[in-house]
């Protein structure tokens, strides 16, 4: 242990060299505000500033990267929140609460609290990577396809298994959203499905931010003039530091739960090759939900919703370096590139880099650690900008959300076809809210269902169609049996309250 | 001394002319905008690898005046990458690094309508040679060994791919019937994939290419037993091929750049010469004496011929696998 705390420090006072200190001051503000525009995310971020890379050493370089990456998953958060549009996949699960919270003038209170999840999250993991990398890299190792499809059945479970919501509406909105994961090529057989005959726009899929966007961006532009007529400015919060300090200690005091919730289970999902930020950040917002004593204030405005998956976005970033670095196997896109620039730079991701490498290694390490902190300060500082942003009537702020959703919809794939799903996403999923349907849940749906149908077949090739292998293997085994118990109970709580002859009161609406 | 000095000068003066004519010649045509750099393959694989290590040296040198923009359609078992550039609105600004997939994928899917022969030929970079796999804990040292664990496990040994019809799985079914063998085949979504889950050892073996396998084959996770290369491989040197020990079989991947269906001649001039320079780059040659890919180079003619004894041997490979 030692040792590891040595080679740390060595790291850290490596990153704090001007040119890496430079590098990632720079980078976290590109980041952020690469993270806050919808449609660019870390993934073109991190692409497009690659070849710079190649003026400075690899160390350096990848520090660089790095330290966009931070910034990206920290400014994800920020159009979440004031303009309700998803700056980035990993910041879908953030407008779930974050956008009321600005709705009611609370816009700081959920600026500031999601820039301090992150931080938490981010040091978590950062410290679980020092101290457990190697022994993690074997956890990750021992999830073959019958395990990562039993964590994907207790996702699901835990949005069908939220109190409050109406289950059949929630089983619903699922449903739609597998239906659109399944669009485009079966990636066991090959063939094409659900193209609507040959429209060629359908065969690269659905992307899921092409739905983040619709729903979020479009849909509540459309639902908030509906319901104001335009007449709303959306928050009368002045910026004063004390007022930030309040904010904060309110924040954290409201949401410690599921900022260390978000913390740990990012964390492990990011680890997972396949899986990422995204769905460990959706993961997070169900499991507080689920866990919270007041989950019927979630969805709309409720300071644990934005902390969750702010905590696990930031958490998995650097979770899904971990089996990149051991594994050589990219946990995330933006890892993927990452790996395609160490191969450029002479450097082989792979079991052996901690010990080729280690000053490599404990320099990017101790890049973390200074990164995480550098994002924390330049996002709070930027936050009085992001508010200001707020103060505009929302007849122009609509205008505004229409053009970035236009963008954000053509960045993600550059296709027109793409552009038009996502107006025509927008539209229905005004119509679904008028009808009261949770829309978490489709966006969940829409994440996990290609990793989970995948998963699904692969284990049941494994046992010749034995279902019984997600029960009988010793990891997936009782994730699947917890799972398949918050499934069911909803179904026995209302079978129970029935019985007794009191239904619990249905609340009408959420905006989730 | 003085003249030869002076003769000296004069030949690197016109040399330089002749330099700087030759580019201004070569380059005739030259991109305007962004270049659509399609990768037949997702995010993390051997081919996304080797898209982005060619990106990378091109941005290095400054080869082009627009940027390679990678473009990840790894759909459809590389459908999706073909369909994309048989519809490309600009093909002067579109490419793309393929896999045998571009000669599998048009065979197995004819109602795609892809005809490889309307692509315009860029460059073969290389080919990426097979080895079978098999994790240090089945303690198996040798390809004798291995037919008989198989043998044994009667049906329930369990091999990862890339997916049925892809190259690692035309090796595998070729095994099965040349050695009668029973194999439980299961598709991931890439190489890099398959090597994850045999060193975890979800999977018994596999057939990788070296350079997906290599860390865990240096750091002793996984066993190389037979290469399907027509020479040793120099990363596994003590690994007899298929051919020494008894069976004359070979097969590689190919790692080639085509041009969108429809690219004007100049924009093919321009691609083949970039392609060239990179081929010849010290990075390129670089990787691919450490990713243990065999340097194979062939022009646009060559390129033309190679496809059509690709297209005839992949068609003799899927019949013999009842495709």
């Amino acid at each position: 242990m030692m040792e590891v705390i040595g080679q740390l420090g060595d790291g850290v006072l490596m990153s704090l060299q001007p040119l890496n200190l430079a590098l990632i001051l720079i980078g976290v503000t590109l980041g952020l505000f690469i993270g806050a525009m919808p449609g660019l995310g870390s993934v073109n971020g991190v692409a497009i500033l690659l070849p710079i890379t190649f003026l400075v050493p690899p160390g350096s370089a990848i520090i660089f990267l790095a330290a966009i990456y931070y910034g990206a998953m920290y400014g994800g958060a920020i159009s979440s929140i004031t303009l309700g549009i998803p700056g980035a996949s990993t910041a879908v699960a953030t407008t779930f609460d974050g956008r009321p919270l600005a709705m009611q003038g609370k816009a700081r209170l959920a600026l500031v609290t999601a820039a301090i999840a992150s931080f938490i999250g981010g040091t978590v993991a950062n410290v679980l990577f020092t101290g457990f990398a190697p022994l993690l890299a074997s956890v990750a190792l021992s999830f073959g396809p019958p395990e990562i499809f039993a964590l994907m059945l207790l996702a699901f479970a835990t949005f069908v298994g939220l109190g409050g919501d109406d289950i059949p509406k929630t089983i619903f909105s699922i449903c739609i959203g597998l239906v659109f994961a399944a669009v485009g090529f079966d990636e066991i057989s090959g063939a094409p499905r659900l193209i609507f005959g040959d429209i060629s726009g359908f065969l690269h899929g659905i992307n899921f931010l092409v739905l983040a966007i619709g729903v979020y961006g479009i849909g509540e532009m459309l639902w908030t003039i509906d319901s104001t007529r335009g007449k709303i400015t959306s928050t009368e919060t002045k910026m004063s530091v004390k007022g930030a300090v309040e904010d904060a200690k309110y924040g954290m005091k409201k949401s410690w739960k599921g900022t260390t919730i978000g913390s740990f289970l990012g964390f492990f999902v990011g680890i997972l090759p396949a899986a990422g930020a995204t769905p460990g950040s959706l993961m997070a917002y169900g499991v507080s939900k689920l866990t919270s004593k007041t989950p019927e204030e979630f969805g709309k405005g409720h300071p644990e919703g934005v902390a969750a998956p702010e905590a696990a976005n930031n958490s998995a970033s650097t979770g899904s370096m971990l089996p990149m670095l051991t594994l050589g196997i990219p946990g995330s896109p933006t890892t993927a590139i990452l790996l395609g620039g160490m191969v450029i730079w002479g450097l082989t991701p792979g079991p052996r880099l901690f010990t080729d490498q280690p000053e490599f290694v404990w320099g990017l390490i101790g890049s973390f650690y200074v990164s995480n902190f550098f994002a924390l300060v330049v996002n709070l500082s930027f936050i009085p900008l992001f508010i200001w942003v707020l103060r505009m009537p929302f007849t122009i702020l609509a205008a505004m959300i229409f053009v970035l959703s236009v963008v954000g919809g053509y960045a993600a794939t550059r296709d027109m076809h793409d552009v038009w799903l996502m107006l025509g996403f927008g539209v229905g999923a005004y119509f679904l809210r008028k009808l009261d349907y949770p829309l978490a849940p489709a966006v969940l749906a829409i994440v996990l269902g290609p990793i989970a149908e995948p998963t699904l077949r692969q284990s049941l090739l494994l046992s010749s169609g034995d279902p019984s292998i997600f029960f009988t293997r010793p990891i997936a085994g009782p994730i699947t049996v917890i799972a398949i118990v918050l499934i069911l109970l909803p179904l026995l709580k209302v079978m129970f309250t029935k019985s007794k002859g009191n239904k619990p009161k249905d609340d009408g609406e959420t905006l989730a | 001394m003085k003249t030869t000095k002076r003769a000296f000068m004069g030949l690197l003066g016109a040399t330089a002319l002749a330099a700087s004519a030759v580019s201004s010649v070569a380059h005739a045509w030259e991109p305007t905008k962004p270049i659509d750099f399609v990768i037949m393959a997702g995010a993390g694989g051997g081919a996304d690898q080797i898209a982005r290590f060619i990106q990378s040296v091109a941005e290095k040198g400054k080869m082009t005046p627009r940027p390679l923009i990678p473009n990840n359609k790894g759909g459809g078992s590389g459908a999706e990458a073909l369909i994309a550039l048989n519809n490309a609105r600009d093909p002067d600004h579109t490419i793309l690094v393929t896999l045998n997939s571009f000669f599998t994928t048009p065979l197995r899917q004819p109602n795609l309508g892809i005809d490889i022969n309307t692509f315009t030929p860029v460059a073969m970079m290389g080919v990426d040679p097979f080895v079978l796999w098999v994790h240090k804990d089945r303690n198996i040292n040798t390809f004798e060994d291995w037919q008989a664990a198989v043998k044994e496990a009667d049906g329930e040994w369990v091999m990862g791919g890339t997916g049925k019809g892809q190259e690692d799985s035309l090796v595998t079914t070729w095994l099965e019937q040349n050695y009668d063998l029973k194999i439980k085949y299961i598709p991931y979504k890439g190489g890099g994939a398959v090597a994850k889950d045999l060193a975890g050892q979800q999977i018994m073996s596999s057939v990788n290419n070296p350079s997906e396998a290599k860390g865990f084959f240096e750091n002793g996770d996984v066993v190389p037993l037979v290469s399907f290369s027509d020479e040793r491989l120099p990363l596994v040197s003590e690994v007899p091929t298929v051919k020494e020990l008894d069976k004359d079989f070979s097969y590689y991947n190919q790692r080639a750049v085509v041009g969108a269906p429809g690219m004007s001649d100049e924009a093919a001039a321009y691609y083949q010469d970039l392609f060239k320079k990179i081929y010849d780059s010290e990075e390129w040659q670089g990787y691919m004496a450490s990713e243990s890919l065999s340097p194979l180079w062939m022009d646009a003619a060559a390129q033309k011929e190679y496809w059509q004894t690709q297209v005839d041997r992949h068609k003799e490979l899927l019949e013999k696998m009842g495709e």
